[in-house]
């Protein structure tokens, strides 16, 4: 391969691999955003992907080249539902949050199976999808010489939008009314509730985004990369989404930053044995590469980052 | 993230969340018009209507109540080990290993060996988040979930590029005198997978208790999970109680994954995903409210539900998940417990209002 290709190769791949991640990280930011730890993350992407995939199967016929597109819709709203499992939980019922997060990581896989079973007559995973999420190439960008090749040709349209979303998640929380309740009562929730703002409201803001994302990023995952359902289609990227919140500290630019230099390092596993030099090291490197990392920069790099002041704890009314 | 200590008192608690659990697994199971007493009855008589089955029954429930201790013990530290699936990985392979490489060795070295050699890999697999925690403050809950895949890949290349012949994807077994299983439990159980581990996790069970309530080292345990800050101030050392709370739980993980190596499936093999023992392990422990003797009954039940699940998908076609939903359940209203005591304070109110009527 000349230096072009590898360059273009590497860059959609990371693309591609990053755009799971990049929107149920900003899930997970919303969440912990207004002081509701979410370890459910993983639960909630096998949920998008699973009904995602249904949708596809059963709709392409209507849907025809939307299909898709919709199907993230469908994950996203799935993902919604189930993250209420989590909301009221956490909010209302006082859970541990981390319990409640593991509660949804241990249903989700076993109710996704058990519907699989039962629409697809016992059989534990779907059919392939047609049509899968496509590839485009972006108007008037692409045409830019050399970088409109390598960022705007064929290239992954969900990461495109997984970029926009961050930056617009990054504007509603820093500038906008609902962005700054949501974040005060994730900081002080006995402040925000002494000026009138409701506590519990904006916590299922919080979790109910972080389903609707972490949906739509399970989703992704199942529609361009596995294109099919089973027990191994979401495999640690709920945990990944996670580990890119905490890298971009709890901030929605920096957790799309991490997502997508995971995204580079899972995309490394598939691409390197094409690549001269790196195509020496033993495959199995690059597939540890992306926990590697998460532990390594944990330590180096984040050290004591600081997590919103009442992520976590349990807000109780006082009457 | 911050853990809030888990505080559940009682035995009403496990009891009611078992109930509430198999609740939902029957609504769910007649929605999908599938007959739930029907499937339950099949589920209790396939974990104990013959003597293979409870075999095999106690079988399942070895690694958990080991798995579980783990959890409890860091959990008592303040410490949520979500790492116990790559801790047990991690004994499970080396057992086998010491067991396959030092296979001259009598077994009443080898069998000892093998078994020590799982407790200290997991040890060592947890003492690095430990460590981490410790030092450099790396919250816990993310090291040990990306310690758990650099585990499960790990292991899946050593065994994949060192102790397979060929292009097989198991092991050899291992010796016959590194084996828990015995002809004598097998005739006993009328060929059931049941080995001597059970002792061993029971052994362990009575341990952890003496070391948890009446040791030095189990007080401080407890007393950096309630408040780190003030055992320091009282002159604990937290990060070494934090270490060694972290070794010890992953020691037990370890022992269960020995166990899966020497005694269920006597070697090991390419796992594609993370061993169940892990995550039900601290299933298993949260239904148990982090009681040592409460995690040898709900280790128990757990077996129950899953060898019994199997028999649920033999005899109708109701696929077998439903036990795990029915798990994830149990484990939610463990969580929820303040709704049911709210229920329960509240249910008491009524009836005392109608005894006042009367």
């Amino acid at each position: 391969m000349n230096p072009m290709t590898i360059i273009v190769t590497v860059v959609s791949a990371t693309l591609v691999y990053s755009a799971p991640l990049i929107f149920t990280a900003i899930g997970g930011t919303f969440s912990e955003r207004s002081g509701i730890v979410n370890v459910g993350l993983e639960g909630i992407m096998v949920m998008g992907a699973f009904s995602s995939i249904v949708f596809n199967l059963f709709m392409a016929k209507d849907f025809g080249q939307l299909t898709p597109w919709l199907g993230l819709l469908v994950g996203g709203l799935v993902g919604l539902i189930f993250s209420l499992i989590h909301a009221v939980a956490t909010i209302n019922w006082q859970t541990d949050h981390i319990i409640s997060g593991t509660v949804l990581n241990l249903m989700a896989p076993a109710l996704a199976i058990y519907l699989t079973k039962l629409i697809f007559d016992g059989k534990g995973q779907t059919n392939f999808i047609d049509p899968q999420l496509a590839t485009a190439s972006i108007p008037f960008l692409a045409k830019i010489p050399i970088i409109g090749q390598i960022f705007f040709t064929n290239t992954s349209i969900a990461a495109y939008l997984g970029i926009l979303v961050a930056v617009l998640s990054w504007w509603i929380l820093k500038y906008t009314r609902f962005g700054l309740r949501l974040r005060s009562v994730g900081e002080h929730p006995e402040a925000a509730d002494s000026v009138g703002i409701s506590v519990y409201r904006y916590r299922y803001y919080g979790v109910l985004i972080s389903g609707f994302l972490g949906g739509v990023g399970g989703a992704i995952m199942a529609e361009s990369i596995t294109s099919n359902f089973s027990g191994s289609t979401i495999a640690g990227q709920g945990f990944m989404s996670l580990a890119a919140m905490i890298f971009g500290k709890w901030n929605p630019i920096g957790a799309m930053g991490a997502a997508i230099f995971f995204g580079f390092a899972q995309s490394l596993a598939i691409i390197g044995k094409y690549i001269p030099v790196i195509s020496k090291i033993p495959n199995f490197w690059f597939t540890l590469a992306p926990y590697l990392i998460t532990i390594i920069v944990l330590v180096a790099f984040v050290g004591k980052s600081r997590a919103p002041a009442a992520d976590g704890i349990t807000f109780v009314k006082s009457h | 993230m911050r853990i809030k200590k888990i505080r559940i008192g009682g035995i009403m608690i496990p009891l009611v969340s078992v109930f509430l659990g198999l609740l939902v697994g029957a609504v769910i199971m007649m929605l999908s018009h599938f007959n739930p007493i029907q499937n339950y009855i099949n589920l209790f008589v396939g974990a104990l209507g013959s003597p293979n089955a409870i075999g095999e029954v106690l079988r399942a429930a070895t690694p958990l109540m080991l798995t579980a201790l783990g959890f409890s013990v860091a959990n008592s530290a303040g410490f949520f080990n979500v790492g116990l699936a790559g801790q047990a990985l991690a004994g499970w392979l080396a057992s086998v290993w010491f067991a396959l490489t030092f296979s001259h060795l009598p077994g009443i070295i080898l069998l000892p060996g093998s078994i020590i050699i799982g407790a200290l890999a997991g040890a060592f697999w947890s003492g690095i988040a430990g460590f981490l925690r410790a030092y450099f403050g790396a919250s816990e809950v993310i090291t040990t979930i990306m310690l758990n895949y650099i585990s499960l890949y790990g292991t899946n290349a050593i065994v994949k590029g060192s102790m397979v012949k060929s292009d097989a994807d198991s092991t050899p077994l291992i010796p016959a005198q590194a084996r828990l299983r015995t002809p004598f439990l097998e005739q006993l159980t009328q060929n059931s997978t049941f080995h001597w581990g059970i002792i061993i996790s029971i052994l362990m069970v009575l341990l952890v208790w003496f070391l948890m309530k009446k040791t030095t080292l189990g007080f401080e345990i407890r007393a950096v999970g309630m408040n780190e800050d003030a055992s320091r101030y009282a002159g604990m050392s937290s990060k070494k109680t934090i270490i060694s709370a972290m070794l010890i739980s992953g020691a037990l993980a370890g022992l269960g994954g020995a166990m899966e190596g020497l005694g269920n499936f006597q070697n090991i093999f390419v796992n594609t995903v993370l061993p169940d023992i892990g995550f039900d392990g601290m299933s298993v422990s949260l239904l148990a409210t982090g009681n040592p003797i409460g995690i040898i009954f709900s280790a128990l039940l757990f077996g129950i539900l899953k060898i019994g699940g199997l028999n649920i998908s033999i005899n109708s076609t109701t696929p077998s998940e439903i036990v795990n939903i029915v798990i994830a359940s149990v484990i939610f209203f463990v969580g929820a417990n303040y709704i049911i005591r709210y229920w329960g304070a509240k249910m008491k109110l009524t009836r005392k209002n109608k005894v006042g009527d009367a």
